[in-house]
């Protein structure tokens, strides 16, 4: 079956975006070749040195870049980075990133949903991180996001699906793919995510911290498309509480 | 008078008699020095209490009474907090080193991943009004003093550029006199030219000095506070505006009252009770970040080393060992922060200490006034200004970016652009 993953008029056939704020060259080909990564993310501010560890030296050929604005602390800055990078010659994809939080590194909507505006105007596909918060990503949709990227856990946090229930509802009420970002520690986190009906999971982290960096690359993989695949197929009943009982409830009824 | 100081007294013959006896009294006879905490003319007071919260924290922290349990609780808990952290420090906690260096590589690895930041120092003069008996700037010690011109900045960043270097940290000795604030900023203006990322190590200004400094182009100020025990530091710094505790702790809110992005902090351990010294280090970091926490904070940890006309300076208790157990807990318990490792380390310490914990070091280092290209190039230079200690690890940038890849990190030179 065919199921392509749409975003900003691109198709892509992995559902496995990987982040590039932890990077080596290592970890890098590993998401590509044994991850299938075709989507990474790229920090800007980290792109633009001269020497070698330049880290657009390594990302091969046919991978989708997706610049970030890390290290902006509002709207303002977030939008100056991004047209910076389209000025590079990173294209019109961005992901907008605003902290105003060193410790956790935590978004903020509010500057998220107005950066966001102001580049969804410019003709940017516009990819904000975000705290999930519904209002703010009912505020993300009208701003013109192109999809909407919701933190599992704090960055770097492995701790999984924290969120669960607010990630729900997002991918429940949002008519934009929900991209789990932040926080998958384990395969089996993606999974469940994807289970869910999240549209595609970010990691780094999980994988950069890994004690074999390609098994694990390829262990998110084999996970993803395992949820992607449950969540098409339907899931099966889960039940609550308790056996089925045996004679029913409602069997006096004529 | 305070035996543990006579090491660092040294009479330059050079000295006039007036000046030597002035310098006696000083050291002899505490009622000839001003008060510690007393602001002297032109500094701002700002409404902070991050001091006494420090100060009473290190007043009350009695490390003899952890045991090795508190350790292990401290090393079993997710986040660690204050109480744990004191417990990490303590000499109970000598026996875990090991354990503490996993549980801080792994808080190292989660937030920073295998990245290590390079970058180099450059004093751009040694000129000092100051009398800190440890220091080899003191306006006492009989060392050639050099200031550099505008134009000798330009050429000696020239040469630190082409060795591929990205970021610099400028320092004085603290004098304003020789040193003002506009010729930090001019010199700020030229760093811009051949650097991506600046930051400097001088004197505690004001705020809207920082302002100024930060629209020259510097993003990050380092200010060391040397004790945060005002007693000890009272008989260590004699002489001078930096003698003033109070303004000198409040530098860094300045600095990001002024605009600033980030800021250093460190005691210089060995002067003092280092235990003390690295909890209220880590507590000044602590309080300010919930106070601003867009600000990018990172930690330093010097030891005393010898300077000259003193060989005798040494880290006292401070060893190896101690130092890398202060540095985990500084890790463990604050995660987020940068720790960087000078190169008063030797080249082995700090091999092993970026493995576990520091994600900045410089390299390529001269502590001297304009001697770069003779470091660098093996160009002599005749006027060189004399350093302010003895450095430890002499690799030049290209010698650390292998030794780092070869350690299996990732060097990075920057990571941040002006937009």
């Amino acid at each position: 079956m065919k199921d392509p993953f749409v975003l900003g008029g691109k198709e892509f056939s992995s559902r496995f975006i990987l982040g590039s704020g932890k990077y080596n060259l290592d970890l890098i080909k590993a998401a590509v070749q044994q991850g299938g990564a075709q989507i990474i993310t790229l920090a800007l501010r980290r792109a633009n040195t001269k020497e070698s560890e330049n880290i657009l030296d390594y990302i091969p050929e046919g991978v989708t870049l997706l610049p970030n604005t890390s290290g902006a602390r509002n709207a303002e800055e977030a939008v100056r980075i991004a047209r910076l990078s389209r000025a590079m010659g990173c294209g019109d994809f961005v992901k907008v990133e605003i902290m105003r939080d060193t410790k956790y590194l935590f978004p903020d909507n509010d500057e998220t949903v107005k950066a966001t505006e102001i580049l969804a105007k410019e003709g940017f596909v516009v990819l904000p991180y975000m705290n999930p918060d519904l209002n703010a990503a009912r505020d993300l949709q009208s701003a013109g996001a192109a999809a909407v990227m919701p933190l599992a856990a704090p960055i770097g946090s492995n701790k999984g699906l924290a969120t669960k229930e607010m990630i729900q509802i997002l991918i429940d009420e949002i008519d934009l793919p929900i991209i789990v970002d932040a926080g998958i520690g384990k395969p089996s986190q993606a999974c469940e995510a994807m289970e869910m009906g999240a549209a595609a999971i970010m990691a780094n982290t999980a994988i950069a911290t890994a004690g074999n960096v390609p098994e694990m690359a390829e262990a998110f993989k084999l996970a993803i498309e395992a949820g992607r695949k449950a969540y098409l197929t339907g899931m099966g009943r889960v039940l609550a509480r308790g056996g089925s009982a045996s004679d029913p409830l409602t069997g006096f009824l004529r | 008078m305070d035996e543990e100081n006579q090491v660092y007294f040294v009479d330059s013959d050079k000295l006039p008699p007036k000046a030597l006896e002035r310098k006696h009294r000083l050291e002899q006879d505490p009622s000839f020095r001003t008060d510690p905490m007393k602001y002297m003319e032109g500094m701002q007071a700002i409404d902070s209490d991050i001091k006494d919260k420090v100060r009473a924290a290190m007043d009350h922290f009695d490390y003899d009474s952890y045991t090795a349990k508190d350790v292990q609780r401290a090393l079993s808990c997710e986040t660690c907090s204050i109480e744990d952290f004191k417990a990490l420090l303590s000499p109970a906690a000598a026996p875990f080193l090991e354990q503490m260096a996993r549980k801080a590589e792994r808080a190292t690895k989660d937030h920073f991943g295998n990245t290590v930041y390079i970058f180099t120092p450059l004093y751009i003069a040694n000129y000092c009004q100051n009398y800190c008996i440890y220091c080899g700037f003191n306006c006492y010690n009989n060392i050639h003093r050099k200031k550099l011109s505008l134009e000798e900045v330009d050429h000696e960043m020239q040469v630190i550029a082409k060795s591929g270097m990205e970021e610099i940290l400028i320092l004085t000795g603290e004098s304003r006199a020789y040193s003002d604030v506009e010729y930090i900023g001019e010199a700020v203006k030229i760093a811009k030219k051949y650097f991506r990322n600046i930051g400097i190590e001088i004197y505690p200004v004001n705020v809207d000095e920082y302002k100024y400094l930060h629209e020259c182009g510097v993003d990050y100020v380092t200010v060391f506070q040397e004790t945060y025990n005002p007693v000890k530091y009272e008989t260590l710094h004699l002489m001078g505006r930096k003698r003033v505790w109070p303004y000198r702790f409040d530098a860094q809110e300045r600095a990001l009252m002024g605009g600033m992005r980030g800021a250093g902090f460190s005691a210089l351990l060995g002067l003092d009770d280092f235990r003390k010294d690295a909890l209220a280090t880590a507590l000044h970091v602590y309080y300010l970040n919930r106070k601003y926490p867009a600000a990018e904070l990172s930690l330093s940890c010097p030891r005393l080393r010898p300077i000259v006309n003193n060989e005798k300076i040494n880290p006292r208790d401070v060893g190896e060992k101690e130092l890398c157990q202060i540095l985990c807990a500084y890790r463990i318990f604050l995660p987020f922060a940068g720790i960087t490792v000078s190169s008063r380390e030797s080249a082995s310490f700090r091999n092993g200490i970026t493995k576990i914990c520091a994600t900045k070091i410089s390299a390529g280092v001269s502590t001297g006034i304009g001697d770069h290209e003779e470091k660098y190039e093996g160009i002599q230079e005749e006027d060189a200004g004399d350093e302010q200690f003895e450095i430890n690890d002499t690799r030049s940038l290209k010698q650390m970016y292998e030794d780092m890849e070869k350690g299996g990190l990732q060097p990075v030179l920057n990571d941040y652009i002006y937009v």
